[in-house]
């Protein structure tokens, strides 16, 4: 009996043993379908940013260039049109669905595999601790990721993006930045910061919040997208404003009577300090 | 010409014969030759100088570039992890040292397959590789513009072309060598695997600096939008501008539609504003005094070394302002 009593105690505490490693780790199944909750930037997000609209962005003056040249004109070409989302910034739109890629033998975590319902892009987030490729390596719009658990928050870790846009109206992410981003589940809500350092574009790096509820319901549908020549054009051109010569560039500005220096962006348009100087700028004239 | 725009070319070309020298004064010791897979058969070696793309199969070992000769040791052994065939083909994109330095060295390891009217042993007749270059890149490998230096004879190609494009089949597949005008050079070739979809382009495509454009050897801005359009079109993206048919530049990293189409965007938007300012009178230090590149000189510009945004303004002005003859 004794034997036998000391052999249940062994067994107890080696299940507790176990819960207690588990508690330590405290990874969260982040596997299902989440649907964003659009409780931020919804102007920005699905009726889409206004022309000369880079307020709030960290952006530098060869980025402002960038945006100021760009015209709208540009995503009509045929090569354009099915041009998805990067991967830091796909998260603004949509559902995702998240799901798990386990060793079969040992349940070792080997990667997470998220895809967004827009333009149906799928990332993997590998959790192996491989090493990143070389710079000469392929860029693309989803990145290569890397994630390690840092108790409940996954930190996920992105090179190899190809150029995208923090904005789209023109403001442009250069294939230069990398991302680290934050995967916070709060039950049934999973909060996703995304953190953009762009040594090309940026002044300082930039931070964007969303959230997302679970959906016990939901499912992903595909996302079918074909080009077509929508007008004639000259082989190569590429729509675009000569500096100084973008009409639409004060069309955000006028319109909610927004100083244009703070319409213009830069790092110090993100911080609260900013309504101050806001106050000191005068306003455009009305009307486009 | 103005006095300023000739002594920014002259500058120029004196930039490109210096980086002869560096290329000399490399320590090659230091460099290693890195080989990426690109599609089950064909393989990208990154060491220094251009990029080399190499197709391994049943047939031998074909490759296109061989950067400078004191890598060539190197660049063989990394070959041979990759195949122990025959090489048989070597395929300059042009004609300048980084992509053609290792040419005798690594021909001199080949053999081409021959017969017909030999006279003698027609074991000689095969001895190194086949050499395939557009005849322009030839003809300035035996007489190069000022600063550049010439090829040895056993480093010269030993097939050209002179038209827009020559085909053959090697591995299993079709392989189109493609001429592209007055882009870098005159004698710029871009090679199509047209089964592993993979295209390597030469330096009428790269990742890292605005383009090098050799006018001393019949390059021009307007010839390196049509290459890049050229490229374009014969890339089919799986989605989007992501994957699908590759694309090994002539320095960088591997790239896909998307990357040539920004590289294509840069450069047009650039040559506009440049022919806009032009158009309106402005001479050369104007134009340059205006920063038309400001905007992509982060990603692209230098202001010192072999290329720098002052010398690639200069470039630009000089082909649209004084259109070459016969010009696109």
């Amino acid at each position: 009996m004794a034997k036998f009593m000391r052999s249940a105690a062994l067994s107890f505490c080696a299940v507790l043993g176990c819960l207690s490693a588990l508690t330590v780790h405290a990874e969260k199944n982040l596997a299902g379908v989440w649907s964003g909750t659009y409780a931020e930037d919804w102007p920005d997000r699905f009726p889409g940013p206004e022309l000369g609209d880079y307020a709030g962005l960290p952006l530098n003056d060869a980025d402002r260039l960038r945006a100021q040249s760009w015209s709208a004109s540009l995503i009509a070409l045929p090569e354009y049109q099915c041009r998805v989302h990067p991967a830091d910034y796909a998260n603004s739109f949509a559902d995702i669905r998240i799901w798990e890629e386990r060793d079969p033998i040992t349940e070792v975590l080997i990667a997470l595999h998220l895809q967004h319902f827009a333009w149906q892009t799928r990332r993997t987030i590998w959790m192996d601790g491989r090493a990143h490729p070389p710079e000469y390596a392929l860029h693309t719009s989803m990145g290569f990721s890397t994630g390690n658990w840092d108790g409940h928050v996954l930190t996920v870790h992105t090179t190899h993006l190809k150029e995208g846009w923090l904005r789209r109206n023109g403001v442009a992410r250069s294939d230069q930045a990398t991302v680290t981003e934050h995967f916070i589940r709060h039950d049934d809500i999973l909060s996703w910061t995304v953190v953009v350092n762009d040594p090309t574009y940026l002044e300082e790096p930039f931070i964007r919040n969303r959230d997302y509820r679970y959906n016990i319901d939901g499912q992903i549908a595909n996302y079918p997208c074909v080009s077509v020549i929508e007008m004639v054009r000259e082989p190569g051109y590429i729509p675009h404003h000569l500096p100084g010569d973008n009409k639409d560039l004060m069309f955000f500005a006028r319109n909610h009577q927004v100083p244009v220096a703070a319409a213009m962006g830069g790092a110090a348009t993100m911080y609260p300090e900013y309504m101050q100087v806001l106050k000191t700028l005068p306003k455009p004239e009305a009307g486009n | 010409m103005n006095t300023k725009l000739l002594q920014q070319l002259c500058l120029g070309m004196c930039v490109l014969a210096s980086s002869v020298i560096n290329a000399q004064q490399q320590d090659f010791d230091a460099v290693t030759i890195e080989a990426l897979q690109v599609r089950d058969n064909i393989y990208m070696l990154v060491g220094s100088g251009g990029n080399i793309t190499v197709q391994v199969g049943e047939d031998g070992v074909l490759m296109v570039d061989t950067q400078y000769a004191p890598l060539s040791e190197k660049i063989i052994a990394k070959i041979r992890e990759l195949s122990d065939g025959p090489l048989r083909y070597i395929i300059n994109t042009h004609h300048h040292g980084d992509h053609t330095g290792g040419n005798a060295n690594l021909r001199a390891t080949g053999s081409t397959v021959v017969g017909g009217n030999v006279g003698g042993d027609i074991t000689d007749a095969g001895a190194g590789a086949q050499i395939i270059a557009h005849e322009n890149a030839m003809l300035h490998m035996v007489a190069p513009p000022e600063g550049q230096e010439a090829a040895s004879s056993d480093a010269l190609p030993t097939l050209t072309y002179f038209n827009e494009k020559r085909d053959m089949w090697f591995n299993g597949e079709g392989i189109r060598v493609i001429h592209e005008p007055n882009a870098h050079t005159d004698g710029d070739s871009i090679v199509y695997f047209r089964q592993s979809d993979v295209i390597a382009t030469g330096d009428v495509y790269v990742t890292g600096l605005y383009p090098f454009i050799d006018i001393a050897s019949g390059g021009s801005i307007q010839g390196v939008i049509a290459a890049a359009n050229n490229i374009i079109d014969l890339i089919i993206p799986v989605y989007g501008q992501d994957g699908g048919t590759l694309v090994i530049p002539g320095h960088g990293r591997l790239s896909d539609m998307g990357d040539v189409i920004n590289w294509r965007e840069m450069l047009t938007i650039i040559r506009d504003r440049v022919q806009d300012m032009i158009d309106r009178g402005l001479t050369l230090e104007e134009v340059q005094a205006a920063r038309p590149t400001r905007d992509y000189d982060p990603r692209w510009g230098a202001d010192t070394g072999f290329w720098t945004t002052t010398a690639f303004v200069a470039a630009v002005y000089q082909n649209l302002s004084t259109p070459q003859e016969g010009s696109l």
